[in-house]
């Protein structure tokens, strides 16, 4: 053994044996985390107050509070602890790749979270006299305008606030026109690899969904959409590139066939990061498409939200945007809002939010598209294509790639699980990936693959962190090809194993109580 | 080009792996006549960091920022002091930069935090269970008025007219194309909110019945009564709460007998933001939770049995059940919710109190002020930190003359109700924990010279 003056070993020893469990249940670095209320209680605070002004009888109408609410307090140093430690029990963009198809997981500068919380933006509010917001409204207009800009449409709905509410926007719209018309069609096609969301604003609508199939190749079967077409059919919604990661190449002739019946084009622009720059929405016949900027653009997806689905529509559906617009009317930016609506906007189908819509995002957006430019954005969509298309013929060797063949793919790449041993599939390979240090791809989406596996690696992805990611799928392919029954009990090296999602919907446990021993002791 | 990482050698070498002779070559399938060669109309090329930072300052600049003057606007969106840590706890890459917690082995941070957000909304709307958010109060308002037709399967719901016009104005919008039909009416100022005149108006074909609380007035009802009658003509009960500090101070709706309870979470950790993202709030019964829109993290065991959490009862969403959803909602406010939680986590039981107290008190205060200018009355009975002045003339132009002044002195009821003769006199004043004694002087001073 090697030792310093003070008989301190300075080289590890051979260990004789395997670790004892701790005491903590820690393990190093990983911490575990009690919940909130298992730590916390109702008489601490993180917060101080400054003297209250004296009380006089108070004015609650005899509505005062009677018992209390159960909430779990804690001071400033715990909260930091508590929500640290949480934090690092997550994957994120931060520390690798994520390459969630449809979801476009890319670096998120921070430059526009500095701009975001500029007090001029972050600290003003909604229904501050519009005198006192010229530049929120400015800013609003500019960002408006390169989405138009970018889209090739007409103009553009500010107030979506995901890619969701976005195509509710977009149907509400269509509906509008159609009833503007008298014409009370019934029906929505979306393609069967469509994203849940499309058949399930439609439905929303009260619309009746239909499927349209796909072809070998991936895309819309344009003769079953031909032959499906009638007067009964209000819209169809094309995601485009499609969920399979591929580019409607008949794209102007399916616009031209819904339009010559009646129908109209709603485009499901969650995809658009594979063309921005490059491809106009507007040049391929589409009436509205929903543009979500928490993936093009960028803005942080934050555990699942807040995001932003501003919607471009073409000139026949732009009298039916919704309320409020915000216009420019010579150096003053005003707001259209249901009052002053009927002037020039009396056929707009009405509001959908409170107040103007993600200004948090629009800054983050606008930040963005101004650091990229036209060069930049070309170029992020161009790295994007690239990065898959390298992922795709890197992996089409050991992994089946139902469209490989039909030439190179858009952002993402599509795989199917064919070839896994018998009773290996995609979620054992995906709980593989974990413990290589990765998230996951989408994992059986879109339908219209056996075991799908949807690769979206992003232009902010480096050769090298792209070859590592192939080098550890490969690895983890070539597992599951070759039954390694390992893989079932993946991952192993997570803050948790596998979990048990069927207990949790069998006997839901939605907010935490206090055990029943320790009611009783109180 | 800072944020692609990307150099000229990698992409050819790429380029030759994947047998194509350019970056272009790979859009063999955009039809020639769709491609943009060109440049892109009138956009600039990138820019540096410290461009686009003055570009975006000057916008900014042009802005009144609430913080630099005396401020009394509330309506949905009400200034709070939000603890330096939650901005800070919010911004780590974890947090910020993951996705939704699909993956739950790696994602365990978000979804104990859901968790542990659904118990916090839970209790305070006094519910048995929350989801993990929507988008907003005026959205998650109309997913309680859908949740209410498929329970009680009625289509028929009577909208207070104590609710937010832009909240009504977007359930009127959905209504029209969802087939509800909705019964609503504009404000009256008078000192008691409407609540005995909707519960003479419940009947057998009513779904659901909404109500504000504090409503939009800043007025607070007794709910107790009207729950019992809806509950007795097979309807229910939709509270609406936009301000949930006052629920610090005040009965929480579920306990008054409200089946679903929804809101605006923006008070609690998130500003004021010009309107957006805000965090839409959503309680209700444990009996209605399969009928509820929206994300649920819910608690179970790993393969070791330790305890975790994972997303459930997802046959519910869109992305099992397409066009048989509850709600076509995906993307939800997951960040807006942690600042909410983590806020709400430094206040604890005895902070939310004490900073609903320091509301009450403040607004007290001002309304005793304000009530001494000649002409000046106070509409409501009651108040939490929000309430309407009923002005000797029209109160808009009272407010552009005081912001001319740099005093944001309140929203005026003729911004919200147009065209309502009846309301345009009518001035809603919130007063929080940031207003200053001096702030209420400034207001005072600049009511008094717009009156005169």
């Amino acid at each position: 053994m090697t030792m310093n003056k003070e008989g301190r070993p300075t080289r590890p020893e051979v260990a004789a044996a395997g670790p004892a469990p701790t005491f903590t249940g820690n393990r190093a670095l990983m911490l575990e985390e009690p919940l909130l209320f298992e730590i916390g209680d109702g008489e601490t605070t993180g917060v101080d107050f400054d003297p209250a002004s004296p009380a006089g009888d108070d004015r609650l109408g005899g509505l005062r509070r009677n018992r209390p609410i159960g909430l779990a307090g804690l001071s400033e140093p715990q909260t930091v602890r508590h929500y640290t430690r949480l934090s690092r029990q997550n994957y994120a963009i931060d520390l690798g790749l994520f390459p969630l198809g449809s979801c476009t997981m890319k670096h998120n500068p921070r430059l526009c979270e500095r701009m975001a919380r500029l007090p001029g933006f972050a600290d003003i509010h909604p229904m501050q006299p519009v005198d006192t917001v010229q530049g929120a409204l400015e800013l609003i207009v500019e960002l408006g305008r390169w989405l138009v800009t970018l889209t090739g449409m007409h103009s553009v709905a500010m107030s979506p606030k995901a890619g969701a509410h976005g195509e509710l926007c977009g149907l509400l719209a269509i509906r509008a026109a159609l009833e503007a018309r008298g014409d009370a069609r019934q029906v929505v096609l979306v393609p069967e690899s469509a994203h849940g969301t499309n058949p399930a604003t439609a439905a929303f609508v009260r619309y009746r969904v239909e499927s349209i199939p796909a072809n070998a190749r991936g895309r819309v079967d344009l003769e079953a959409l031909r032959s499906r077409l009638g007067p009964d059919v209000a819209a169809v919604m094309i995601t485009n590139p499609n969920t399979c990661g591929l580019f409607e190449p008949d794209m102007v002739a399916i616009s031209d066939l819904v339009h010559a019946a009646g129908g109209l084009v709603y485009c499901d622009g969650a995809n658009f990061n594979a063309i921005v720059g490059r491809v106009r929405p507007g040049d391929l016949g589409i009436d509205a498409m929903h543009i979500n900027l928490h993936k093009t653009f960028s803005t942080p997806h934050g555990g699942g939200g807040p995001g932003a689905g501003p919607v471009v529509f073409s000139e026949a559906l732009t009298p039916f945007a919704p309320l409020p617009f915000v216009e420019r009317q010579g150096d003053h930016y005003a707001l259209v809002e249901e009052e002053n609506a009927g002037e020039h906007h009396g056929s707009s189908f009405g509001r959908m939010v409170a107040f103007h819509g993600q200004m948090g995002m629009f800054s983050r957006a606008l930040a963005y598209i101004l650091s990229h430019g036209a060069d930049g954005l070309r170029q992020v969509s161009g790295d994007a294509v690239l990065n898959a298309n390298y992922v795709l013929r890197r992996l089409e060797d050991v992994l089946d790639a139902p469209f490989g063949a039909s030439g190179p793919c858009m952002h993402e790449a599509l795989f199917s699980d064919k070839g896994f041993a018998e009773g290996l599939s995609t979620l054992d390979l995906a709980k593989g990936l974990i413990d290589e240090g990765y998230h996951p791809m989408t994992m059986y989406f879109p339908l219209v693959v056996h075991g799908a596996m949807l690769v979206e690696p992003t232009e902010t992805e480096s050769k090298a962190a792209l070859d590592e990611f192939i080098g550890a799928l490969r690895s983890v392919v070539e597992r599951a090809k070759a039954g390694d029954e390992s893989l079932k009990a993946a991952p192993f090296h997570a803050p948790r194993r596998r979990l048990d999602e069927t207990q949790a919907a069998r006997k839901p446990v939605l907010v935490w109580k206090e055990s029943p021993a320790a009611e009783a002791a109180e | 080009m800072r944020y692609l990482p990307l150099a000229d050698a990698d992409r050819s070498e790429m380029l030759r792996a994947v047998g194509a002779g350019s970056i272009e070559a790979l859009f063999v399938d955009v039809p020639e006549a769709a491609r943009l060669d060109g440049k892109i109309h009138d956009l600039p090329d990138h820019a540096s960091e410290m461009a686009v930072e003055r570009r975006l300052t000057a916008l900014a600049r042009k802005n009144l920022v609430a913080g630099d003057v005396p401020f009394f606007l509330g309506c949905g969106a009400y200034r709070h002091h939000i603890p330096a840590s939650v901005d800070h706890l919010i911004q780590r890459g974890e947090f910020l930069t993951s996705y939704t917690p699909y993956q739950p082995e790696i994602a365990q941070g978000t979804l104990q935090a859901l968790f542990e957000f659904q118990t916090q909304v839970a209790r305070l709307y006094g519910c048995d269970v929350a989801n993990a958010s929507m988008y907003d109060g005026s959205t998650a308002c109309w997913e309680a008025i859908g949740m209410a037709r498929r329970i009680t399967r009625r289509g028929k719901a009577l909208l207070s007219s104590g609710l937010h016009p832009h909240y009504v104005s977007v359930a009127r919008t959905m209504a029209r194309f969802t087939g509800d039909r909705l019964e609503t009416g504009a404000p009256e100022l008078r000192p008691e909110p409407d609540t005995d005149a909707l519960a003479e108006r419940v009947d057998g074909e009513t779904s659901c019945v909404v109500v504000q609380y504090p409503d939009i007035l800043g007025r607070i009802g007794d709910l107790s009564a009207l729950a019992e009658r809806c509950h007795a003509a097979g309807a229910l009960l939709v509270a609406v709460v936009t301000e949930p500090v006052a629920l610090g101070l005040i009965r929480a709706p579920g306990e008054m007998g409200a089946d679903i309870v929804v809101g605006e979470g923006q008070s609690i950790g998130v500003g004021l933001n010009f309107g957006g993202p805000y965090v839409g709030l959503f309680a209700t019964r444990d009996k209605y939770v399969r009928q509820m829109p929206g994300r649920l993290a819910g608690e179970t065991v790993d393969a070791e049995g330790k305890r975790g959490f994972v997303l459930t009862l997802s046959t519910r969403e869109q992305h099992i059940r397409r066009e048989k959803a509850t709600s076509n909602i995906c993307t939800n406010s997951g960040l807006c919710a942690l600042a909410f939680s983590i806020h709400m986590t430094l206040l604890g039981e005895k902070g939310l109190r004490q900073l609903a107290e320091a509301n009450h008190r403040r607004a007290s205060e001002a309304a005793e002020r304000l009530t001494g200018i000649a002409g000046v009355t106070l509409v409501n009975s009651s108040f939490f930190n929000e309430f309407t002045l009923r002005l000797p003339k029209e109160a808009r132009p009272v407010v552009r003359a005081m912001a001319e002044g740099r005093v944001l002195g309140g929203v005026s009821l003729g911004r919200l109700y147009p065209g309502e003769a009846s309301l345009a006199n009518g001035l809603v004043v919130a007063v929080t924990e940031t207003v200053t004694g001096e702030d209420i002087e400034a207001l005072a001073a600049a009511l008094e010279e717009a009156l005169a």
